[in-house]
């Protein structure tokens, strides 16, 4: 299933979500369209037995964030409502997906665009992918999620520090530092990610969905209430076709067919 | 509209409305009540869960047919009589609440005696926001669950709260991941299936007694409720077990 968008492309196939960021003559930036189009877009994602994303860009960049042209007027923007009306949705509903996500980051993400690759599950870039914060120089705080996520994968001081001067991270800190899960050379990028997708999609999706949620929850549970999360979420799993399907598949040394159910 | 199975001896309703987000017209609320009605008078079921689905619970009454309702329909509403079913369950009642619960459908979420949600869960009474209040007691609740600023902030503003909000404000008794919200309301109502019927039913009687009255005679009441237990043969049972141990 294709679907008519300007600023962006969605393609739904074998239950495989593509969805690319088609700005590029102006980087990828993110305008008033682009959110309808991936709110539009999401939604239709969440509606279509979808087990797993793939979030990338045409062009040379992946995401320069917010379009700039949009905020040239003279009054003071209500920047609240902004992210409260557009960016604080996208970003959730993108973190919250029940399925994995894997985010080929091509060249520069910017400001909100880095934290759009930041509430993917797997983030693989190549060697031109450049990570910048950007919002402290223009006398902004990170939004969309960054101020949250970025502590949590590469830590509390190189996070802050990070935010605080705004400058770009490389390809090679983004991996040494565990933000990047792979790097590929510029011409495999994509072949890597759909690969990755393609191993996703064949996994018990079910699985992955609890695992995202309880890695999360470890940060707020003390090891009784993650133990007593574990049970309940096992007591689930262990009724799932693919649970099944996964026992039989091991006794019978045959390759599982996970169903997502 | 309404689908509802037996499990074990859990009765589990779930509100099938998904085109409308669940929105709770006369014609839901009045299969609502009929519902619970009848597992009242159905010796198998103890326990009844409402639920919607994983990513809403009942987004509010139905905004058409409240066009419709004019000063005349408005008294004269059906719907009070269906509320009042409701609360006269005697067996007890447990929602499960993922996603959306507004309006008419926190009303009903708030009618029953546990609220267990998700950490999707927004529960909000938005009724301001079409000149009206909420007019099934959502005010009342609202505010006997989590007292008088909240209670306001959330009428007045029309916003809802999250999982995490009603939690500490003690709006809901526990947050569960979405998948499992269901199946953690039905751990509960399992293990309130295996306890004394009549304790349920008078453990029950006495809290929501304890809404109305004030502590004194309340406090009395539950003595009576206790008193009337204590030749019962469940309680000969379960004491006679426990001493053994």
């Amino acid at each position: 299933m294709k679907s008519r968008f300007e600023t962006i492309n969605l393609q739904i196939q074998d239950n495989i979500a593509t969805l690319t960021l088609n700005r590029p003559e102006s980087l990828n930036s993110i305008n008033l369209l682009m959110h309808s189009e991936l709110k539009s877009a999401l939604k239709k994602i969440s509606n279509s037995n979808v087990r797993a994303m793939v979030l990338q860009a045409k062009g040379r960049g992946f995401c320069s964030g917010q379009d700039l042209t949009e905020r040239s007027s003279d009054e003071a923007p209500n920047l609240g409502v902004s992210l409260e009306e557009r960016y604080n949705p996208l970003i959730q509903s993108i973190f919250n997906l029940s399925f994995p996500t894997v985010c080929a980051v091509n060249g520069v993400a910017a400001g909100a665009g880095v934290s759009l690759a930041l509430c993917c599950d797997f983030i693989l870039i190549d060697e031109s992918t450049k990570f910048i914060p950007a919002f402290s120089k223009i006398g902004l705080v990170p939004d969309s999620g960054m101020t949250w996520l970025l502590p949590k994968i590469i830590g509390f001081t190189r996070a802050k520090l990070l935010m605080m001067l705004g400058e770009s991270i490389n390809a090679e800190q983004a991996l040494n530092w565990g933000l990047a899960w792979q790097k590929h050379p510029k011409e495999e990028l994509s072949n890597a990610a759909c690969a990755l997708v393609q191993q996703l999609v064949q996994m018990p999706t079910m699985s992955l969905s609890l695992i995202k949620h309880a890695t999360l929850n470890s940060y707020t549970s003390t090891l009784e209430e993650q133990l007593d999360l574990e049970r309940d979420m096992q007591q689930y799993c262990g009724r799932t076709n693919d649970y099944r399907e996964g026992i039989n598949a091991f006794l019978t040394k045959t390759k599982p067919v996970f169903k997502g159910k | 509209m309404l689908k509802t199975h037996k499990q074990n001896q859990t009765l589990i309703m779930t509100l099938n409305r998904p085109e409308v987000k669940n929105a709770i017209n006369d014609n839901l609320l009045s299969m609502i009540a009929n519902e619970i009605c009848k597992a009242n008078k159905d010796d198998s079921i103890k326990t009844i869960i409402i639920y919607g689905n994983e990513d809403f619970f009942a987004a509010g009454a139905d905004i058409k047919e409240l066009a419709q309702k004019g000063l005349f329909e408005t008294i004269n509403d059906p719907r009070v009589a269906y509320w009042q079913k409701i609360n006269a369950s005697k067996k007890p009642l447990l929602a499960a609440v993922n996603g959306f619960a507004l309006g008419a459908g926190l009303e009903l979420a708030m009618c029953c005696d546990i609220i267990i949600a998700g950490t999707n869960a927004k529960l909000g009474q938005p009724e301001i926001n079409l000149g009206i209040i909420p007019g099934a007691g959502g005010s009342q609740r609202l505010l006997k669950a989590v007292g008088k600023s909240l209670a306001m902030q959330m009428v007045l503003s029309g916003k809802p709260i999250n999982a995490k909000q009603a939690l500490q404000h003690n709006l809901i008794s526990e947050i569960t991941c979405n998948t499992l919200t269901l199946n953690r309301a039905i751990s509960i109502a399992e293990e309130i299936n295996g306890k004394s019927i009549s304790a349920v039913y008078l453990a029950k009687q006495a809290i929501l007694n304890g809404l109305e009255s004030g502590l004194t005679s309340a406090i009395k009441f539950e003595r009576q409720s206790f008193i009337s237990l204590s030749d019962s043969k469940d309680k000969q049972k379960l004491i006679t077990r426990f001493l053994k141990k």
